[in-house]
């Protein structure tokens, strides 16, 4: 890995200096061409796809949604066998970096919850441009490149949650600035931004929003540090801490919904919005699985499973919303800035180690 | 010894050349990194940024506090374990010894995941225990595993067996007649004890104290579980933390220095101590020691006995399958809460499991014939002084020792990520790593045997015109069998169990049991780990009661 002619590097510095004109706003890259025409799931790509037999789908959704994903989209289409390669996104990215650096390609499509790595992995020209007739026809502009590079597969958000055993609603946290209370010392769980991409990605809006003297003092509440946002509602519904103050919605929705003792907070300041896309990488092995899944997995009836049995919550205007959870627009949100979160990655983590250290 | 032409010395040539690939491509890459600046020159500001960045200097001093105290604990526990087991009238002493043994099997990063579920301050199943006998409110605890405290219990859990082995058969093979001689002038047992029996065992303690060290400084599975969630970090999870994107190898490869000076400064000092053991046989044939009558104290002695084992065995196994058939692990499974959900999930749904039950079991059956078949050449060569330069290969073939897994990962790592041998990506580079990583032990294991078959008998065989490779397949290794059988068990376990090199070295398709429970377990789904683990230790346990059925067969009549 010393600066050797032969590797590839790909940097997140490298990426920057190609992106002079890295605007503000989600999705916001320069415009290179038209993107390619909208693909229909048509039977020649089916059976392309069979003929492939099988792809591999890098994510960082929890584990039991991924398997529930690829088992249905295997009952689907018959024939093409899924792998599920789950790992937090931050790991995912590193590990896609460091095996294209290898060239090593065993990624077909990439699905990842911090929305940087895909403007990152778009300018070290990674992907492959591909738009599914759904992407096209219904998606909003926010959640699709215009170079059709990418689109939105999930949204969800990042906010407090308790469980209801331990606290009682009335004494539970309303907002960021309660957390701080010393009542809550000791009792907080939280994920690491090294690690989940929605983590990294929260992280970067609270510490806009709230500044960083909000993370100093929560630092010092004796937080008990997990590595991916699937993990604090977890560890709420064991009962190993009394209040989550990041992690997954849908995870803790999903616990919920099995009647674990787990409550969700959206908090007075906002709470962080989280937006998942997902492309189909250039070296993809299977390029034709990869754009089978690919459009299947942005289609109504896909995006709906994403809500029924996962708690996430979609881009497409004709899934509908689960009436169990909060309504979508009801919430406050934070304004999520993927581009800038694509240049401040490493700042960020540093900030975050010095006050926690790890 | 040699004659005419023979295979054997292309062979031998041939182990050497591909020992040299093993070990001095990696750690040469390593120092060479560790040099390098960002810009390709030479420059000692990584190793700068070693000692003064706090970063850096902390996880440092926790990992000597923590390798201390391990010790320590580690030598206090198996001390006097092994010597109620090796010479005493203790009852159950040889179940006791097996289970020791046995714990051996146990990955140390599944005791810790196992542990969490034990005594994690408010969900651990002993806390919750105690708050129901004791009243204790909800907010105290009795243990918090996430501490430095903790860190160190479930160290020392997964390394007193080592420790254990060395004192109990230190103290088989010690000659009964010198407490005899005590006792028989009048000594008490206690004063026999302390004059006697302490004295001769000192060095092997030693030993294993600085074995404890060791594993403890080297270890990270249990650390990377356990540290982070408590806020620190040790040296190996800082050099595993420098892989996370932007990766920075050059500082990973520094920081990997002081570990690998440190572990040979320790082996030094554990040669040296172990060198002075031949003090005690003075030669001529002993009686087998008389064991100490223990009297109204063996009830008590066997309950402590049975009470250590529970923190590395009982408990922890209990805690497993209790979270393999729960929904939740911190609540106890009943007849009605039961559910299979998680094997089912583990072997149906989680689309992983199979390719790395399959990677897994491929690497260790390999690791284990390769590197018993190198340890069995390595050894021969050295034990008959086959060619010139033996006293090289045999270093070469015990230096891995002083490389700490990790270490050794993020070598492979800068070596085969390049030109000419880019096996990053493959299975292979992970076999290089695991019969690297046990090579020491299976040679001298396999070393220790060869002093047991005379060489008359090759040399028969070599003057009826067999060629060494033939003498050594037809008479040599048949000779040797149940040893080789036992090195070939003990690789194939420490391979299954190995984590710390393999984290840097998998990719998604090369990806094995201990790295698909480490991903589990950062999600939390600590579900399919139960199930995982347990499926990794039966079958590991099967495994080896083949080979050990293989081994009881009527064999050859020992030389």
């Amino acid at each position: 890995m010393t600066s050797e002619p032969t590797t590839r590097k790909l940097t997140r510095r490298h990426v920057l200096a190609a992106s002079a004109a890295a605007a503000a706003g989600s999705f916001i890259t320069p415009v290179r061409a038209a993107p390619p025409e909208p693909t229909k799931i048509t039977p020649a790509l089916i059976e392309a796809a069979k003929k492939e037999g099988k792809f591999s789908w890098y994510t960082s959704v929890d584990l039991a949604l991924a398997e529930k994903v690829a088992k249905a989209f295997e009952a689907r289409y018959p024939g093409v066998t899924m792998k599920v390669e789950r790992s937090g996104a931050e790991r995912n990215f590193q590990r896609i970096g460091q095996e294209f650096q290898n060239r090593i390609y065993n990624c077909d499509v990439v699905n990842s919850s911090d929305a940087a790595h895909l403007i990152v992995w778009k300018r070290a020209k990674m992907l492959a441009p591909f738009v599914p007739e759904d992407v096209a026809q219904y998606f909003p502009a926010a959640h699709k490149d215009p170079d059709g590079m990418f689109a939105s597969w999930r949204i969800t958000l990042c906010p407090i949650a308790y469980n209801t055993k331990l606290v009682k609603a009335e004494d539970a946290p309303k907002s960021y600035a309660d957390l701080l209370d010393p009542k809550w010392s000791g009792k907080l769980v939280k994920a690491h931004p090294g690690y989940s991409g929605t983590i990294m990605t929260a992280t970067q809006q609270l510490s806009r929003d709230l500044g960083w003297s909000w993370f100093e003092k929560l630092a010092k509440q004796k937080v008990m540090q997990v590595q991916s946002a699937t993990e604090p509602p977890k560890k709420l519904a064991q009962g190993e801490r009394a209040v989550m103050a990041d992690g997954g919605e849908y995870v803790a929705e999903e616990l919920k919904t099995r009647g674990e003792p787990v409550e969700i907070v959206y908090a007075a300041e906002g709470t962080p919005l989280i937006t998942g896309p997902s492309a189909i990488m250039a070296n993809a092995p299977n390029p034709n699985a990869a754009r089978l899944f690919h459009a299947w997995s942005m289609t109504r009836e896909a995006q709906q499973l994403n809500i029924d049995v996962g708690a996430l919550r979609s881009a497409h205007p004709q899934a509908v919303d689960r009436p169990d959870m909060k309504k979508f627009s009801d919430i406050k949100l934070m304004r999520e800035e993927a581009s800038v979160v694509a240049d401040q990655a490493d700042a960020l983590k540093a900030q975050y180690v010095k006050y926690f250290k790890v | 010894m040699t004659r005419g032409i023979d295979l054997s010395r292309p062979v031998l040539v041939a182990v050497a050349a591909l020992l040299a690939v093993m070990i001095v491509l990696p750690v040469g890459w390593l120092l060479v990194v560790s040099l390098t600046s960002k810009e390709g020159g030479f420059t000692l500001a990584n190793f700068a940024t070693l000692f003064t960045d706090p970063t850096f200097v902390d996880p440092l001093v926790t990992t000597l506090i923590i390798s201390c105290s391990v010790s320590a604990i580690c030598c206090l526990v198996a001390a006097p374990l092994g010597w109620l087991v090796a010479r005493t009238d203790m009852p159950l002493a040889r179940t006791i010894r097996t289970l020791v043994m046995a714990s051996l099997v146990t990955p140390p990063f599944v005791g810790a995941i196992a542990w969490e579920m034990l005594a994690a301050p408010n969900s651990g199943l002993l806390n919750q225990l105690w708050r129901l006998l004791s009243g204790m409110p909800p907010d105290e605890a009795l243990f918090d595993i996430y501490s430095l405290g903790g860190l160190i219990f479930v160290i020392s859990c997964y390394t007193f067996p080592y420790v254990f082995i060395l004192v109990a058969n230190a103290l088989d093979r010690m000659p009964g007649e010198l407490e005899d001689a005590s006792s028989m002038l009048g000594a008490k047992t206690w004063q026999t004890a302390r004059l006697i029996t302490v004295p001769l065992a000192l060095p092997t303690l030693l030993a294993g104290a600085l074995v404890a060290f060791l594993q403890a400084l080297n270890l990270f599975g249990s650390p990377a579980i356990l540290a982070i969630p408590a806020g620190f970090h040790t040296l190996t999870t800082r050099i595993w933390s420098l892989f996370q994107f932007p990766p920075k190898p050059e500082l990973a490869a520094a920081a990997s220095v002081p570990l690998l000076v440190l572990t040979v400064l320790l082996l030094r000092a554990q040669a040296m101590a172990l060198g002075r053991r031949g003090y005690a046989v003075l030669g001529g044939k002993y009686g087998a020691p008389r064991p100490i009558r223990l009297g109204w104290l063996r009830v008590p002695a066997v309950i402590l006995a049975l009470f250590v084992l529970a923190m590395p065995l009982f408990l922890p196994y209990a805690a497993l399958f209790n979270s393999a058939f729960s929904r939740v692990a911190s609540r106890i499974v009943g007849p009605d809460t039961i559910t299979l959900h998680n094997v089912k999930f583990t072997f149906l749904e989680l689309s992983s499991t199979m390719p790395a039950l399959k990677n897994t079991f491929l690497l260790a059956t390999a690791s284990a014939t390769l590197g018993a078949l190198l340890a069995l050449m390595i050894a021969y060569i050295v034990a008959r002084k086959a060619m010139r330069g033996y006293r090289v290969l045999g270093f070469l073939a015990t230096a891995p020792l002083a490389i700490p897994g990790i270490v050794l990962g993020v070598g492979l790592f800068l070596a085969y990520t390049r030109p000419p041998l880019a096996l990053y990506g493959t299975l292979w580079i992970l076999l290089i790593a695991f019969v690297t990583i046990e090579l020491p032990a299976a040679y001298q294991q396999l070393g220790s045997a060869f002093h047991a078959v005379h060489p008359e008998l090759e040399e028969a065989g070599r003057m009826l015109g067999a060629t060494r490779l033939r003498t050594l397949a037809d008479i040599t290794a048949p000779l040797l069998r149940s040893a080789v059988i036992a090195t070939w068990c003990f690789i194939f376990v420490a391979t299954i169990r190995e984590l710390s090199a393999a984290v840097i070295l998998f990719t998604s398709e090369t990806k094995v049991l201990s790295v698909l429970i480490f991903d589990l377990k950062e999600s939390g789904d600590v579900g399919a780990i139960a199930v995982l683990s347990l499926t990794m230790v039966a079958i590991t346990t099967i495994v080896i009661a083949a080979a050990n059925r293989l081994h009881a067969r009527p064999q050859a009549r020992p030389a």
